[in-house]
């Protein structure tokens, strides 16, 4: 590099020949703009250097076409499987016997009526929970001899098993709408408690300390800081309380069927099995899925992945 | 006075007293740096004034309606945007809706962030994201503003302009601040008053006033800055074993 030494030997020699040496000093001891206009200029200049261009968020294709193409060859190596004739064919239907059925479904209006049945009592149920669970999730985790003495019961209720309480919903309510909600309260509220008391947890300290410095009330802190800070972690707890919700609202469908209880996607699961039926079974447990798969698809995928992103967490995840 | 402090003393449980009859008079409008090495205490002395913690022992006269404060993080609530975060404060002081919009874009304005008002705090650098803490400390509209090394995050370049702009926005402004720092050249440049604290515990050993003068004059700051350091090393070294 021939070129370099020039400069770095200018350097001293500048300062020796009696450049001012308190210009050195200069930036760190005393006024260093020299007005209002320089200094809001400067600023500007440093904002733009420091922050990042705007990005634009455009559509990935890869997050679209890799799912069905993960699921087309699910589905091609389950009919390749099928087609190797090891199991007999009513013990294991392939892709399209279990599609014409859930053909077959459809035009007895079955599939649409069990569907829209399951789901409705699904949501209304999750809706309710949630109506429950958050305010006692808060007190809970705002409240620290309430944690203490409810804190275990509500960790075992989310280890129990929903379906442990049907034996008992159908004794005290029956075979009605109130076994099967009952049942899906007991799965999905004690998860979004759980869920919104370890958000509440993860709160920075420091942002409950700037709520107090900001004169927050004890329900200013609750609603204005704790809630939208804990808001990561009470959403998973909706999820996995919806999650909880859904997989006992099948079990209660399973078990008790008959009386007003109405007819959902687990009492089609359960009528498949009494009539030996295995197509109708697999098409009852691939809508069940498939309900899954598009309110996490459709509902909370889009809700989270905002939520992470306004936040600024999105940055490297594989989402 | 906004502040006095009259023999206050401070020790967490039966350790070793954090703070020990510690004297300070802060005037109205008064810019006071308190400059410290680790350890002397100075985060919960302003704490203290806050009113965020209790002193063991003296007595400590501060404004009725307590104080801003401003943290060496900035702590903005990342689920708000910038404008948000200010409105927050306004609206926790009993500002009204409509009020809250115009009076949070003057102080983004004075912060000189009027039209980064939307962007959310991650979208902000560290000197943007510590200006809009300060406007919400402001937007607090206590006389007396605490700040715990608001700057000492920040790169060099910044910290330099946000000195400046502090001491802008403390004239236009007529606050009281306390200003916490371990940086001598930023206390010799920021404050009108400096105020060393010991170590363990922490108590008011020298102050001195810095004027206009150093204000422009670099030599002479150099000199205050060389006295300070000095003595703040003289401190230090009564710790060496």
């Amino acid at each position: 590099m021939p070129s370099n030494p020039t400069p770095l030997a200018e350097a001293p020699s500048e300062t020796a020949s009696g450049a001012a040496p308190a210009e050195h000093v200069h930036a760190a001891l005393t006024r260093t703009s020299t007005g209002h206009e320089d200094l809001r200029e400067l600023e500007s200049g440093l904002d733009s250097l420091q922050s990042d261009a705007d990005r634009k968020h455009r559509v990935d294709w890869s997050r679209i076409l890799l799912p069905v193409a993960a699921l087309v060859v699910l589905v091609l190596i389950w009919q390749f499987y099928v087609s190797l004739g090891v199991k007999r064919r009513d013990l294991v239907p392939g892709p399209l016997d279990v599609v014409a059925q859930m053909g077959v479904l459809w035009s007895d209006g079955k599939l649409q009526g069990s569907m829209w049945t399951s789901l409705q009592r699904g949501v209304v149920g999750f809706l309710i929970s949630v109506a429950i669970a958050t305010p006692v999730g808060l007190l809970l985790a705002q409240v620290a001899p309430l944690r203490r003495a409810f804190g275990p019961l509500i960790s075992g209720l989310q280890v129990l098993p929903s379906v442990a309480w049907v034996p008992a919903a159908i004794i005290w309510f029956g075979l009605t709408d109130a076994t099967v909600y009952f049942v899906v309260f007991m799965g999905a509220i004690p998860s979004i408690i759980n869920g919104l008391i370890s958000g509440v947890d993860q709160i920075p300290p420091q942002y409950r300390r700037v709520g107090t410095v900001l004169g927050a009330s004890r329900l200013q802190m609750a609603l204005q800081v704790i809630l939208p800070a804990a808001l990561p972690g009470y959403l998973s707890g909706l999820k996995q309380g919806w999650a909880f919700s859904w997989r006992s609202l099948m079990a209660a469908e399973i078990i008790a069927v008959g009386g007003t209880i109405g007819f959902g996607l687990g009492s089609l699961l359960d009528q498949g099995r009494d009539l030996s039926d295995m197509t109708i079974v697999m098409a009852a447990i691939l809508l069940i899925l498939a309900v899954g798969i598009l309110i996490e698809l459709l509902v909370f995928g889009p809700i989270e992945k905002r939520l992470l992103r306004r936040r600024g967490l999105l940055a490297g995840s594989t989402r | 006075m906004p502040v006095v402090l009259e023999h206050l003393g401070k020790r967490f449980g039966d350790g070793a007293p954090v703070l020990d009859d510690v004297n300070a008079n802060i005037k109205q409008g008064e810019f006071v740096a308190l400059l410290g090495a680790s350890g002397c205490g100075k985060s919960t002395l302003l704490n203290i004034i806050a009113g965020l913690e209790a002193p063991t022992s003296g007595a400590l006269e501060v404004p009725s309606d307590g104080a801003a404060f401003m943290f060496q993080d900035a702590a903005l609530f990342p689920w708000l945007t910038a404008r948000e975060n200010i409105e927050l404060a306004l609206k926790l002081r009993g500002v009204g809706k409509a009020e809250r919009r115009t009076k949070a874009q003057e102080l983004l304005e004075l912060v000189h962030l009027g039209s980064a008002g939307d962007k959310r705090p991650h979208e902000l650098s560290g000197g943007m994201r510590q200006r809009v803490s300060l406007a919400r400390s402001l937007a607090q509209d206590r006389q007396l503003l605490l700040m715990d090394e608001p700057f000492a995050a920040l790169d060099a370049i910044t910290r330099d302009l946000l000195h400046d702009e502090l001491e802008r926005i403390w004239k236009e402004t007529g606050r009281t601040i306390v200003f916490v720092t371990h940086n001598v050249r930023e206390a010799v440049r920021l404050g009108q008053r400096v105020l060393l604290l010991s170590s363990r515990p922490g108590r008011v050993v020298q102050e001195w006033a810095v004027t206009e003068e150093h204000r422009t004059d670099a030599g002479l700051a150099g000199q205050l800055t060389g006295v300070i350091t000095a003595r703040l090393r003289e401190e230090i070294r009564r710790h060496a074993k």
